[in-house]
Parts: C-alpha cells; structure tokens; sequence
C-alpha cells in the first residue's frame, strides 16, 4: 500500500462576481441632490477602499459563484489520476489551488513532496528572445536551476527536434515548433508531482502522441505521481489509474476511470421531451416542444419497433422554405442517423402561426446504448439557420429478443443492418482445385 | 527527506523566506531576460542607458546653474553636482517605475507559475541598478574632464545606495499591488516620478531649502540619499545634513516595511485579479 501523497479536505473557493446596478433594475435617484450626495459617497467609499486594497463595489452588487465546493480525495505515490468534467466543472481551479497560484476559500491541503505544473505551454517564453536562451528562461521560471538545465539541454533539444533554429527568436518559430520547444522543457522537469492541464489539446497528432507518451514514461518508468486534466477520454483512459469527474464544483465520481468516463458521457438531464422556455417575445421560428415517443414508458425503446418523433415548430414570423433536420448521436458522439424534411420533400412554414412535425422510423435498428437528438431548424436551399439545439431528447435502445449468447454490448457497432446469411456449400472437402490456386492464368484458360 | 506543504486559506507562509531563497535564480534570470530583450533589435540599444542622463545633466546645469544662477555646492562644478545627484535619482525613478508596472507586465506568468511573487519587483530594481552602474561609468568620465579627485568619502558610497534602493522598493511593492487590482495606477507613477523631479533637489542643492523647512523637507527619501551621494563624491564641498539624512532614511525603511506588509497581504489574491 503506497503512501498517499495528496490529500484535499473540504476544499472550496468562491470568487465574487460583481453585478452591475443598471441590470439589476436599482431605483434610479431622481433627485439631483440625492445624485450628488451618492456619487460624493461612493467616491470617498471607494477612494478609502483603494487605500486598503479591497474590493470597490458595494454589497448588494457582488454575488459569491463556488468555482469548487466541498473536494475530498487523495492521491497515492506513483498514481496517475484523470480529472474530468465539462468546461466550468472547476478542474482548472482545482489545479491552481494545488500549484499554490491562487489560495482556497475554505478546506485544506497536505502535499507531500514537490509540484510542478504544466497549465500552460510555453509559460515564460519571450517572443523575443532565441530558442536556446527561451530554454533556461522557461527552465528557471519552472522550477529547474541552472545546472540541471544544462544537464539536460541535449536532450531537451532533440525531444524538441528544433537544433537548426536554436538561434533565431522564438517569435519566428512556426506554432509547431513553438509548442514542442514549450513541452520538451516542461517534460523534463523532475518533480514529485506533476500537474498537467489540458496542454494535450493543443498540437498536431504526432505532438499529442509524443507528449502522451513522455507522460506515459514520466509515470509507469520513474513511478512519478501526475495529476492529469483532459477531455481527450481516450488519453484519460489510456494513461490513468484512477479519475475523478468534477460536476459544477463538486466531487461527482472518485473511482475507477470507466465509471468516470461513462457518467461524463451520459451526464446532463436529459428527457424524451423537450420544452422550449415560454417567452412571447421570441419571433423567429424555434421549436415550441419535442417529443420521442418510444414503444416502452420512460424514453426506453425496444430495437425493431416504429419510433415517432414529434415536433411542434413556432414560427410567427413566416419562413420561405422552412427545413427541419436532426441527428441521432450515441453516447460516443458518434452520429448513425440523420433525417431531412426537405430532402424528403417535406417543406412548411408558409405561414405564420405553427407546424407539428411527425417523423417516423418503421423499425429502429440502432444497436443497444444511449442516444440524443440535435437539431437544426433552417431554411433551405441557403443553409440559414434558425435554431440549432443539442443534447435533446434523450432516449434508449434495448433489446429483449433472442437466443443471443453473451448479450448485445453498445460499442460494437452503430446500428445493425439488414442481412441475411446463407450456407453456399457444405461439403467436406474445400472443393478448391490446388492447380487452379497455384497457377491461375491456368484456371482461366481452361474454363 | 520530504517536505510537506500544507494549503490552507489565510495560512501564514512559514515557507514563504525560505522559498525566497530557493527561487533566487529567478531573480537573475528576470532580470538577465529584462536586459537581454531592452537590447534586442535595437541599433544604439546600450547606448540609451549613457545618453539620456548625459543630456538632462546637460540641460540642468545650463538652466539651473548658467541661467537661473544657483550656487553649486562648494566649489565644485555645477555639471558635477547635477550629476551626482541625477544618478541615485535615476536609479530611484527607473526602479519605482518599472517595479510598478511589473506585476501586471509579467500577468502570465502570475497566473500560470507558482514562485514568491516578491521576485518580480526586485528582479526590476536589479536592472535599474546594472543601468546604474553604466551611469556611474560617465561620472567617473565626468570627473575627469573636470580633473576632480574623489576623496575617501567615496567608500560610504554604497552604504547610500542601499539606502536608494530601499527608498524605490518601499513605494514600489505598494504601488504595484495596488496597481493589479486598479490599473489607474499606471497613470499616476509617472507623474509623482516627474513631480519629484522637480522636488527633490537634483537639479539644485539642498542647501538653498531655508534652514526651518529643511527636516521637513528631508521627509522626502530621496533628499537625503542625493545629499548623501553629494557629500561622497564631491569630498568636502558639501556638507551632510545629519538629521536630514535620518529623517529621509527613516521614512525610506518606513516605506520598506509599509509597502512590503501592503505586498504580502493582497499577494495572494494577484492571480485572481490579474
């Protein structure tokens, strides 16, 4: 049982995010002398505050958003853990509280040995100056002394690829070329604990490559500890022990990397129907209301039934040539289906008011698993669209038939098509002629 | 052995010196980085550092000492007097300046990079004294042109540098805290700089303040880090105005600690507002 190295207790961190009066819909004074008198009182408020070095807006203007609430886990030596979520989920936040750039509002943090952080590539690097003197500028910003940056140049250099242009400035280096300087620096620091965000989304594919593996090496060969942020699943999958999924700052899973993987992917609410928000003031056309009506209740549908989709589509404002389009994805995003109106010859919207919309599937052949809707309402042959909506409707696929051995699993394909075997011949010898194997120019001739 | 850190709000950095130490390279290397860019692509880059303060001694002892006729100390040269008075000044101005604005030049950094933020200020002063240094250089040229020999005083030289240095970075941690969270600040150093330029007695002796107004005159550091540097290169032709100088270096050492409490109190909170 190694020792853990990280331990986060309770940790939270608030930010307070000022509002502006106007918006709020404050009283407005009408009096010029109560103007006066405010103005006077905000100058001195704000002139005392500034002095202090705190905040200047008043109270009832500043709301408190919790970037993180409540994290618990630890981290043992040598582990590699994957930290995923949505964008604002509060993965980066959490990293700059472990990097020591900013501090935590609440909750503490123990960590055994030393961080080094990769948030960004190429932090410190000056346009101006040239790759060779960039390298011990970016080595001493992270942490390296001077020393161990020339230990390692050599070998910072060739990871980088970049000998020929070590002597030019930064500033006239391709983005390529830049990033790979920037990581090769960063790949060779040795710290304890290395911390890395995002940087794999930056990059051509070999760039993501060379640096999965440098982080691959770092961990499994010099039993380093790495903190890992990426949305890239396949990356979190294939480098970490253990995940973590962050869900609007807290702690949603803290288990193994396939439990973490698969609730991302089928996070977010999602119901067979979809309302659309009541607001009068909407003009353009939009969807009012959608809804999938599946053969079993609570958005389940058994494969080979009929599915119906219905939509109800507002439109005031008349369209010339209203099209409507959507996309069926499965829980890897990937998109078996897709269906238009108007390629079907189905266009409406003439007028102003509103249209339902009924799309019928005489038997689903989608394989096993989750899906969801994404819709396009547009006027077609131009392509503008009115309204784009994902991640509507969800529903899913069973299936309750069959003799199958082993059952049906939802990644081995997409949908299934029809098909049919049949048994051409059952002989028991092949039947193959060697001649006509060996030689079959042979075979020809003599047919 | 492994250290461990603990993360807690508001927690005191009992590591916070010690991690001073451990990062100093960075201080060279901001600085070495400073230098190195001011001079790339530049055709008189170097040069910049000689001409200016050549040029303003110039103009001062033209209109200070030909045409306005204020006494020189002593009797040294007037050219000699601007001088020396104009190098501490230069090295006070450059600093506060250029340490203001550090911070918020050096934002991503800040943002990205864990180190004692404290670094980035001094690292800034450090490259206003290499500019320093080059200025001193044109003195030494200065006297000897004027054929003017230094006496012994000249060792306490660097105790009055210090004293300048601590003079700008007192001042200049306050204002670049401030400075990341209202950048209002950025308009206003340059003006106090110019302000003080006219104050503090660069272009003038000291000795012409009327003998009732001259403590309170010393309250500016400054005053009494010029006299100082007079009084060490001028040998003998001025004379030190004791409690001026301790005057100017307590309110100096009050800055320092001052500005350094202002510093470490809104410091961790810089990467959130930056």
């Amino acid at each position: 049982m190694s020792e853990t190295i990280i331990t986060v207790e309770h940790l939270s961190k608030s930010y307070l995010i000022e509002h502006s009066p106007e918006a709020q819909g404050h009283k407005r004074y009408a009096a010029l002398r109560d103007v006066i008198g405010q103005n006077a009182a905000n100058f001195a408020r704000k002139a005392l505050a500034t002095v202090r070095g705190r905040g200047t807006s008043p109270a009832h203007e500043i709301e408190e958003f919790w970037a993180l609430k409540d994290v618990n886990f630890e981290v043992c030596r040598g582990e590699v853990l994957g930290i995923i979520g949505r964008n604002g989920a509060g993965k980066s936040t959490l990293l700059k509280i472990l990097s020591r750039i900013t501090d935590p509002t609440e909750g503490r943090i123990t960590l055994r040995g030393r961080v080094a952080s990769l948030l960004e590539v190429g932090t410190g690097f000056h346009p101006e100056l040239t790759g060779r003197e960039n390298i011990y500028l970016n080595g001493a910003v992270l942490g390296m002394t001077r020393a161990e940056i020339r230990r390692k140049f050599d070998e910072i250099v060739a990871f980088a690829g970049v000998e020929k242009f070590l002597d030019t400035p930064v500033k006239r280096y391709s983005s390529g070329m830049y990033m790979r300087l920037a990581f090769a620096v960063a790949a060779h620091l040795e710290p304890e604990i290395l911390v890395v965000d995002e940087v794999l989304a930056v990059g051509d594919a070999e760039f993501q490559k060379k640096c999965l593996g440098k982080i691959d090496e770092v961990s499994r060969q010099e039993g380093r500890t790495v903190l890992l942020v990426s949305h890239n699943m396949a990356a979190v999958a294939e480098l970490a022990n253990r995940a973590l999924l962050l869900d609007a700052g807290s702690v949603a899973v803290n288990g193994s990397v396939a439990e973490a993987v698969s609730t991302y992917l089928s996070r977010g609410a999602r119901k067979a129907t979809y309302t659309h928000p009541p607001n009068p003031c909407i003009s353009s056309p939009h969807i009012a209301r959608a809804e999938i009506l599946t053969s079993d209740p609570n958005a389940v549908h058994r494969f080979g039934e009929p599915l119906e989709i219905r939509f109800w589509i507002s439109h005031p404002t008349p369209m010339i040539n209203g099209s409507f389009c959507f996309q069926i994805f499965n829980s890897q995003f990937q998109i078996p289906v897709i269906c238009s109106s108007y390629y079907q010859s189905t266009t409406f919207g003439y007028q102003s008011g509103s249209t339902v919309l009924m799309c019928r599937f005489p038997s689903i052949l989608l394989n096993i698993g989750q899906f969801h809707l994404c819709t396009w309402l547009q006027e077609q042959p131009s392509g503008d669209t009115y309204e784009n909506l994902d991640g509507i409707c969800a529903f899913e696929v069973i299936r309750v038939d069959d003799n199958q051995i082993g059952g049906w699993r939802p990644q081995i394909c997409t949908y299934h098509e029809h098909h049919a075997w049949t048994v051409v011949d059952a002989t028991s010898d092949l039947g193959i002629d060697q001649g006509a194997l060996a030689s079959p120019v042979a075979a020809g001739d003599a047919e | 052995m492994t250290e461990v850190i603990v993360i807690e709000p508001g927690r005191y950095e009992r590591n916070y010196w010690i991690d001073l130490w451990r990062y100093r390279e960075l201080f060279r290397v901001l600085a070495w980085r400073d230098l190195a860019v001011r001079y790339k692509q530049t055709a008189i880059g170097t040069a910049w550092a000689v001409i200016r303060p050549f040029l303003t001694m110039l103009v001062f002892t033209v209109i200070f000492g030909r045409i306005a006729k204020l006494p020189s100390e002593g009797a040294a040269p007037y050219a000699l007097m601007v001088f020396a008075g104009m190098l501490p000044w230069a090295f006070f101005s450059t600093g506060l300046s250029e340490a203001s604005n550090s911070l918020v030049n050096n934002a991503n950094l800040i943002s990205k990079v864990y180190f004692p933020r404290l670094i980035v200020p001094t690292a800034t002063i450090v490259v206003a004294f290499v500019d320093f240094l080059i200025t001193f250089l044109i003195l030494i040229l200065l006297m000897v042109w004027y054929q003017y020999l230094p006496g012994w005083r000249l060792l306490f030289l660097p105790a009055f540098v210090i004293l300048a240095f601590l003079a700008s970075i007192g001042p200049a941690l306050w204002m670049t805290a401030l400075n990341v969270r209202y950048r209002d600040f950025r308009y206003v150093i340059p003006f106090i700089v110019q302000f003080g330029l006219y104050v503090s007695p660069v272009g003038f002796s000291s000795s012409i303040v009327p003998e009732k107004w001259r403590l309170i005159y010393s309250l500016n550091p400054m005053v009494g880090v010029i006299d100082g540097f007079r009084w060490c290169i001028l040998s003998g032709q001025s004379a030190l105005y004791i409690p001026g100088l301790a005057a100017s270096a307590g309110v100096g050492v009050f800055f320092l600690w001052f500005g350094l409490r202002r510093f470490r109190s809104m410091e961790k909170s810089f990467a959130d507002l930056i």
